[in-house]
């Protein structure tokens, strides 16, 4: 026990904690206030976990303090980068383009049919409900033990969030809005492209951040079914078993990064194509 | 959090739909029917490699018939399902390790733990998020960034290392499900306490209604819709935390070990049946949250 570096964390903790409630009553307008407390609330976690890490002597296997992860982390960029390869680029991207797609181009295929849509929507709601992970071993046997079936579990997973919003989105123009594209002796398919896929995107977007991290999550659960020796999943299960618990932390880093830049980029599209939307504006 | 919103929202809208029943049999019987003809067609390769092995003649009829009843089928078909989920619940003894009964419940119990949890921890931050505007602004891009982090991911190293303290069974699991649930109640929460508009809280303040006398009278109440639909959501999410912490223990009890266990020994009816009775306690689960949900917002004077 080093009670001077547990005191001097909490000390730190209170002392961060002050500052954030000031900051926050005095300028809770600001952009860098906005920014900055988060931030540093962010920071003190860190350094709590450090410090009582250090401080109390919890043995690294359990729960290894953030330095050390790093220094793994950077010590292994090799073998992370092929697990990223392997589960983010192949299984997770690859999958969650198809399963979104074959959404997407599902619900416009039964976009002029309401009795297909009143019978899909309920049954998709049901569905996304579902645990559909528990689908990832029979996944595996079908489409073997490469990234193939890993794919193919995020494609099921992705699938019916997607086709629910987007069938909602591509109701949600309003009637007034359908009258004046109709007065305008537009198309059915004018109709689509110029009023209610733009009205679509935002219920859109919201399917495509469901997915974005439902995909993630299907890649690396998948992997504990069966794996080639690469991949987040197959090096989390492995490492756990060897008590790596800092590789396995490492692991986790690079998937929460992936996760949120991933998140983030999607939000950034929505972002450029849904400018006009009030929830933008603000 | 829009994100979880929408799913809120959408969740609350299928029980409500009605009026559907038609369309809806017609897409299930669609999809009953589409199982059948995938079943026939992905087992029919395995018969006529036997009858290629046994030297005999293949007759396509009796292969059809036959791709209905195997034993280690790639796709099994549905009333092949129906018969094993029936022989595991109703057949075997709820002791029984072979009673898909005894697996849900251990599954269950940890669900249920986990969206206790869950619940408990969500509805103590946005109470905390809405009274003290410096947890609002620190903590809650926290609580949505923790969010993009495929916590099933670590659910083994989460099981194996509390199991290194000496903590093992239903707890670890519950951990899991705890942190898938209480996301969408911070979320939902938030919003509903903040649902009052202007006009209610100034009514609250010419009554001279203290703090304490608003959260209780005007705010939790009007949170309930809220934390409902969000609820829903919750329960659904801890049930596949409680499944895919069963995982890496090791198949020993439960649905998701039920899965390990059929994915080792290639028991695809097994797998089938443990899927369909995980999505079974799902459905259960939602249906018994919304009606709870609409009890109390009948008593409550919300529903018509």
């Amino acid at each position: 026990m080093n009670w001077f570096l547990i005191i001097g964390v909490i000390v730190f903790w209170l002392a961060a904690w002050a500052l954030n409630v000031w900051l926050s009553n005095r300028y809770p307008e600001s952009r860098i206030v906005k920014f900055f407390v988060p931030t540093l609330f962010g920071v003190t976690l860190l350094v709590l976990w450090e410090g009582i890490a250090r401080g109390a002597d919890i043995p690294p296997i359990l729960l290894p303090p953030p330095s050390m992860i790093w220094v793994k982390l950077t010590g292994s960029l090799d073998i992370l980068r092929a697990d990223f390869v392997q589960t983010f680029l192949k299984s997770a991207l690859a999958g969650y383009i198809m399963g979104c797609g074959a959404a997407f181009i599902t619900a416009l295929a039964i976009d002029r049919s309401p009795f297909l849509q009143k019978g899909l929507v309920p049954v998709g709601n049901f569905v996304a409900a579902l645990p559909i992970i528990g689908i990832a071993p029979i996944m595996v046997m079908w489409f073997g033990f490469d990234w193939h079936s890993k794919a193919a579990v995020v494609v099921v997973m992705c699938f019916f969030p997607m086709l629910v919003n987007t069938v909602e989105g591509l109701r949600a123009s309003e009637v007034m809005q359908r009258d004046l594209m109709h007065t305008y002796a537009g198309s059915y398919w004018q109709g689509l492209a110029k009023l209610r896929l733009p009205a679509a995107m935002p219920f859109i977007f919201n399917g495509l951040k469901i997915c974005s991290t439902l995909a993630l999550i299907g890649a690396i659960v998948a992997e504990f079914f069966g794996t080639p020796t690469v991949g987040m999943g197959f090096r989390i299960s492995t490492e756990v078993g060897r008590m790596n618990i800092d590789m396995v932390w490492a692991e986790i880093a690079v998937a929460a990064l992936a996760g949120s830049v991933f998140y983030g980029i999607v939000s950034l599209i929505e972002r450029a194509v849904t400018f006009w939307h009030p929830s933008m504006r603000s | 959090m829009q994100a979880v919103l929408g799913m809120t929202k959408r969740l609350g809208m299928f029980t409500r739909a009605k009026g559907a029943a038609l369309p809806v049999l017609t897409v299930v019987a669609a999809i009953f029917l589409i199982w059948y003809v995938a079943a026939a067609m992905m087992n029919l390769q395995w018969e006529r490699d036997q009858a290629e092995r046994a030297g005999a003649e293949f007759v396509l009829t009796d292969a059809l018939a036959n791709t209905m009843a195997q034993e280690r089928p790639v796709l099994p078909a549905p009333h092949q399902v129906a018969v094993e989920l029936w022989n595991t619940t109703v057949e075997k003894k709820i002791t029984s390790k072979r009673s898909l009964v005894y697996h849900g419940w251990i599954t269950l119990s940890a669900t249920l733990l986990g969206f206790l949890f869950g619940t408990i921890l969500g509805m103590t931050l946005a109470i905390g998020i809405v009274y003290n505007r410096a947890m609002d602004m620190s903590v809650m891009p926290w609580v949505i960034a923790s969010q993009t982090i495929p916590i099933l991911a670590i659910a083994p190293m989460i099981i194996v290392v509390l199991n290194a303290v000496g903590i093992s069974g239903l707890l670890p699991k519950a951990f899991i499900s705890t942190y898938l649930a209480f996301f969408p109640i911070v979320v939902g929460m938030v919003k509903g306490l903040r649902s009052p508009d202007a006009l209610q809280t100034d009514l609250m303040r010419t009554y001279n209604a203290s703090a304490n006398q608003s959260f209780w009278k005007m705010r939790l109440p009007a949170s309930m819709p809220y934390l409902f639909a969000s609820m829903k959501v919750a329960v659904a999410a801890s049930l596949v935390g409680a499944i895919v912490g069963e995982l890496p223990t090791g198949a020993v009890a439960g649905l998701g070990a039920r899965l390990l266990a059929g994915s080792y020994y290639g028991q695809t009816i097994q797998i089938w049946s443990a899927l369909i009775a995980a999505a079974i306690l799902a459905a259960s689960l939602v249906a018994i949250v919304g009606l709870a949900g609409r009890i109390v917002e009948r008593r409550m004077g919300f529903a018509r």
